[in-house]
């Protein structure tokens, strides 16, 4: 699909876009880690070594 | 909005945006939001019961984003009027850093997020309270009251007021009359807070069409006003200690800074109807942010100093 695109097509996004995007990029990334960070901890502390007693 | 297109699209038709995240985290209000995590987190530690630290500092973290999320809410709202405002017009909307469907998007995933983990790490009476606080500042004070009545803050105040309630909540599953104490120092706090401002930004609300209350009613009113619910919030500052859920030593402290308050409102009630610097009344703004700041944190001190020696 892309090989077929013409060049007057695509878009390019500036360097400022760009820089803009990988900021965001790595932003969304940091929160997702923390935010399951967070929720596996909470978890633990919830649930404690009742985490294991489960049907198998 | 041609400001937002015309850095969005860069004349291709195709989205491309230039927000960094610090353009995200400005839509949160953080200014507001230091507020909230502190008087959430003194609900908290108030609580009579003892908490898991990591649960403490989880809930506290899911009560600000709440709030953060109620701010981006109220920012898509009322960008049409924030461009209109000396003190708003640079926020990432009107300033166009952020577009407005974007900034929705982050509002209410944001909002789902934070009810969600509230409810999950603490319990779902805390989450109900934060998703009605959302709600009653995205809807029921941006949307209907602040456009409407002059009376917008008073009512709308009840959403600032509610975290140290949601804290309580999170710790002991109800609510006690010491978080309801809580609640009307900020409650009665916010119209003295925001009308002081409102007297030497009369002009900037008058511009944008928001029907403040001195717009509405004057300054002389208005300033009577101040004062009247001034008195009310020292009441309620010293009430902890006249309840008997705080010591002689918090009563003295809030006495104090209730009387200051009460000092700084009589200046301002009796400021001459000339004087267009307003000192009086950028005072008593002034003071008022930390009188609350001053009140809590006595509070708190109290709480653990007792809790501490008992």
């Amino acid at each position: 699909m892309e090989g077929r695109m013409s060049s007057e097509a695509r878009v390019t996004p500036t360097d400022r876009q760009k820089k803009a995007q990988r900021a965001r990029s790595i932003a969304i990334a940091l929160s997702l880690i923390v935010f399951v960070v967070v929720m596996y901890i909470v978890t633990i502390v919830k649930m404690g070594p009742a985490i294991l007693d489960r049907a198998l | 909005m041609a400001l937002v297109d015309d850095r969005l699209t860069h004349d291709t038709g195709i989205l491309f945006s230039e927000a960094m995240p610090g353009d995200y985290f400005a839509l949160l209000k953080p200014r507001v939001m230091s507020l909230v995590v502190f008087t959430a987190f003194v609900g908290l530690v108030a609580a009579p019961v003892s908490l898991n630290p990591f649960i403490t500092v989880i809930s506290v973290l899911a009560i600000a984003v709440g709030a953060g999320a109620s701010g981006a809410l109220n920012m898509w709202y009322d960008a049409d009027i924030d461009r209109l405002m000396g003190r708003t017009a640079s926020r990432p909307i009107p300033s166009g850093r952020v577009a407005p469907g974007q900034a929705l998007a982050f509002g209410l995933v944001l909002s789902a997020l934070s009810v969600m983990m509230l409810g999950l790490v603490a319990n779902w009476l805390a989450a109900s309270l934060l998703a009605f606080t959302i709600f009653f500042y995205a809807v029921v004070y941006t949307m209907w009251l602040k456009r409407s009545t002059p009376q917008n803050i008073v009512i709308g105040g009840a959403a600032g007021a509610f975290p140290p309630m949601i804290g309580w909540a999170a710790a002991t599953g109800a609510f006690g009359l010491e978080s309801i104490l809580l609640f009307l120092v900020i409650f009665l706090w916010t119209p003295p807070h925001f009308w002081a401002l409102a007297l030497f930004k009369q002009a900037e609300y008058g511009r944008a069409g928001i029907p403040m209350m001195p717009n509405v009613a004057g300054e002389a009113s208005t300033r009577r006003q101040i004062f009247a619910y001034s008195l009310v919030t020292a009441a309620a500052g010293v009430a902890p200690a006249a309840f008997g859920f705080a010591s002689v030593a918090y009563g003295i402290v809030a006495t104090v800074l209730s009387l200051g308050l009460v000092w700084y409102a009589w200046k301002v009630m009796r400021m001459d109807a000339s004087d267009r610097a307003m000192k009086p009344a950028k005072a008593l703004f002034g003071y008022s942010l930390l009188y609350l700041f001053g009140i809590f944190g006595a509070y708190l001190v109290d709480v653990v100093v007792a809790r501490i020696g008992g």
